[in-house]
């Protein structure tokens, strides 16, 4: 921001004497060099964006009319979408968002797995991505409790026990989250609080991540650093026109369910209110939740204690540091890959271990919608240590042992020999 | 790529619709419904006798309690019509100027009226049973329009022999567990229709399914009409952003 941008506004002017808001804007969002290699893989992270804002905007407009009581909540999210103006496209914009929201963001992961953009300079930008996906789940989690259904009420139970696993304090830990001895209405209340909280405290740390990504500027397919102007391109006119190519046709997808199939991510279940005393015969998370409801699960009885020789650890501890480890082990991901090479494209071998691992994690979605039993555990037990291997294992070997492709010299390369 | 892509994203799609559908596997038929169509809604005339049969037959044991009389008008009912509907049923209300709470006839604005104060009364009269609130139903099961419909069609005079009848149990074909409380409440010619349809027991049993699904989705109709707009809309607007693209990126090799 050293160079100030000169404004003919005289209003505009003023103010970025002042305060350079809008030189700021200039420099990131129109000059701000991007390679002009991107794919449209690339436009996952500002789909993402736009989905939180308009979470952030039903969210608020739906908790207008909402009632966070026990006796009330079902009921009132029912008015909502008999008696509100709109109130039901208000919910299933809603509803169906989070759904859209982790298939943008898990791409997006994808993305960076792909193309290596976790590695340097870009470790703390995919830190704050962890912090991200792990601050989505949390909110997740919180609304779908509020409409008050079966699987709001069981998913709870469910979920909040599982901190009962923790040694000694376990669970007194779970009746100060419950704020009494079971789920009950002050759960709700302070779920409602906390799940209108969580995404300004997400908003934030998307700042941080965006910032960030502007420090760096974006990897691109090949992986090789920008050299020259001549391999970038300003942000505008030219990613503002192509990121809204793909925001008009994500906007499609997402209308066509919203409109047309609004429960389709659903649990029917969920449209029967809670009951404390009839368990739903099969309780099942949200969809984006279910890889890791299928690590949780796949720990074994014993199986620690049989094997550390001390039962300080018991499976149901053992199950949720597997499932929070699954993600905490990212963090480190910067680290765990030693390849000098950034882009799959130029790692043949890795290349392959990619869409395996890809395949891993659709294995484990859908052993976590199953129940835990006969063939089912051990798919899930073999689908769940190969995530681990994924990242302890093939990462740290595969950059010593696999030969890459010869890189191009400069982003341009390939697409000058391409044309001449 | 392109192919392993598509391929990935039928399988997740797939295996989102597949991974709801587990336990016992019970087939149930598949009726071809007016309304399921993504330009097509509800029949009004069959609405209309859904709700006769409704207030006829399940009425006697199920309440409605998200459905406000007001809403029939989607039906096609006038407001006097409607009037006279709500007139038939006793509401609770006050307490008046002495602090008394009194009953009056119930008013458009009311919300369906229960038939059991509560539900212990609902079970008392239903051998224990609780018969559940109806409005949400075909939202609330797997394939609820469908599922409804094999509820009304699902009863056998006879139960198989492995099977063992609780007291007042019912076998059904469709239900899980095969042993339901509701006796069958509709056969052949059980309400007469107004508007002279042949009450037979599957033309009650889809009118009062069509019924129950204006009931869980009154905005189904709105709904679908305005999505198509919106997806116009997009699709212009998605053909118009290609077009700039295109025209912004012409002279950039990449
Ligand atoms: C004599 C009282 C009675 C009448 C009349 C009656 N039901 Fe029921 N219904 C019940 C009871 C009791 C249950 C609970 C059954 C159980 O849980 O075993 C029930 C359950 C149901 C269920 C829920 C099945 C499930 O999956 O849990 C549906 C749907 C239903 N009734 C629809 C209807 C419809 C539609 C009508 C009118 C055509 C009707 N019922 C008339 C008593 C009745
Ligand atoms: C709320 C969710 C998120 C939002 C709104 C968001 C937003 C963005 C935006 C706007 C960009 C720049 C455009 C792009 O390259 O796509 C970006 C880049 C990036 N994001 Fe995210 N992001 C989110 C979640 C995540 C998560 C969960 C991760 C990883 C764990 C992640 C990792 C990255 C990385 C590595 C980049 C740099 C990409 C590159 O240039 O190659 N993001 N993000």
């Amino acid at each position: 921001m050293a160079t100030k941008t000169e404004f003919n506004n005289p209003v505009v002017r003023w103010v970025d004497e002042r305060l350079p808001v809008f030189t700021y804007l200039d420099h990131e969002y129109n000059q701000f060099p991007m390679p002009k290699n991107l794919n449209y893989w690339w436009n996952f992270g500002a789909l993402a964006s736009v989905v939180l804002v308009l979470m952030i905007v039903t969210g608020i407009m739906l908790a207008m009319q909402y009632t966070a009581h026990v006796s009330m909540a079902f009921e009132s999210v029912e008015r909502i979408m008999r008696d509100v103006n709109y109130g039901w496209l208000l919910r299933y914009i809603h509803m169906n968002g989070a759904s859209m929201f982790f298939i943008v963001v898990y791409i997006h992961v994808f993305r960076g797995l792909y193309f290596g953009s976790y590695k340097a300079p870009r470790e703390l930008l995919w830190m704050l991505g962890v912090v991200i996906i792990l601050l989505m789940m949390a909110t997740a989690f919180l609304g779908y409790v509020l409409p008050w259904g079966q699987m709001s009420f069981w998913g709870a139970t469910v979920i909040t026990n599982l901190f009962s696993a923790i040694p000694f304090v376990g669970d007194w830990i779970v009746t100060w989250l419950w704020g009494g001895f079971s789920v009950d209405n002050p759960t709700l209340n302070r779920f409602f609080a906390l799940h209108y909280l969580m995404p300004f405290i997400l908003f934030a740390v998307v700042g941080l991540h965006v910032v960030a990504v502007h420090i760096t500027g974006s990897n691109n397919p090949t992986g090789v650093d920008v050299q020259s102007p001549r391999d970038t391109v300003s942000f505008h006119p030219y990613f503002t026109a192509k990121d809204s190519v793909g925001l008009v046709l994500f906007l499609f997808v997402f209308a066509a369910f919203v409109f047309f199939a609004p429960n389709y991510f659903g649990e029917p279940d969920n449209y029967i209110k809670a009951n404390p005393l009839q368990t739903p015969p099969h309780i099942v998370p949200e969809w984006y939740f279910l890889p890791f409801y299928a690590i949780l699960r796949a720990v074994p009885d014993n199986f620690i204690g049989a094997w550390m020789g001390f039962t300080l650890i018991n499976a149901k501890l053992a199950g949720v540091i597997a499932m929070f480890g699954a993600t905490i082990v990212l963090f480190f991901l910067p680290w765990l890959d030693t390849s000098k090479v950034r882009s799959a494209r130029y790692r043949p071998v890795y290349k392959w271990f990619f869409w395996v691992f890809l395949a891993d994690c659709l294995l484990l979605g859908y052993i976590g919608s199953q129940p835990a039993e006969g063939a089912f555990i051990w798919i899930g037990r073999a689908a769940t240590a190969y995530y681990f291997a994924h990242f302890l294992i093939v990462f740290p070997v595969l950059g010593w042992f696999e030969t890459p492709k010869p890189l191009p010299t400069s982003i341009s390369e390939p697409v000058l020999k391409e044309n001449s | 790529m392109r192919m392993k892509v598509l391929v990935i994203a039928a399988a997740f799609l797939a295996g989102i619709s597949s991974a709801q559908a587990s336990g016992e596997k019970i087939e149930l038929p598949q009726i071809d419904w007016s309304w399921k169509g993504p330009f097509s809604g509800f029949d009004k005339a069959q609405l209309q006798r859904g709700l006769q049969v409704y207030t006829e037959v399940c009425a006697t044991c199920h309440s409605l309690g998200l459905v406000a009389y007001r809403d029939l008008a989607d039906l096609g009912y006038g407001e006097e019509e409607i009037k006279a509907y709500a007139g038939n049923y006793e509401v609770q209300d006050g307490p008046d100027d002495e602090g008394e709470m009194y009953t009056r006839p119930a008013i458009p604005s009311d919300r369906f009226v229960a038939p059991f104060p509560n539900e212990n009364a609902a079970r008392a009269s239903n051998n224990g049973a609780y018969p559940p609130d109806l409005s949400l139903m075909v939202k609330a099961r797997k394939d609820g329009t469908n599922y409804l419909y094999a509820m009304m069609i699902g009863y056998a005079d006879e139960a198989p022999e492995d099977i063992q009848l609780m007291e007042g149990m019912n076998y059904h074909k469709y239900f899980a567990g095969h042993q339901i409380a509701m006796p069958q409440p509709l056969s052949d010619g059980v309400v007469e229709y107004t508007d002279g349809t042949e009450a037979t027991l599957d033309q009650q049993a889809k009118d009062v399914t069509a019924f129950l699904a204006w009931a869980a989705e009154p905005e189904l109709e709105e709904r679908k009409s305005l999505g198509i707009k919106v997806l116009l809309f997009l699709f212009v607007l998605f053909v118009m952003a290609v077009a700039v693209k295109k025209a912004v990126w012409r002279d950039i090799k990449h």
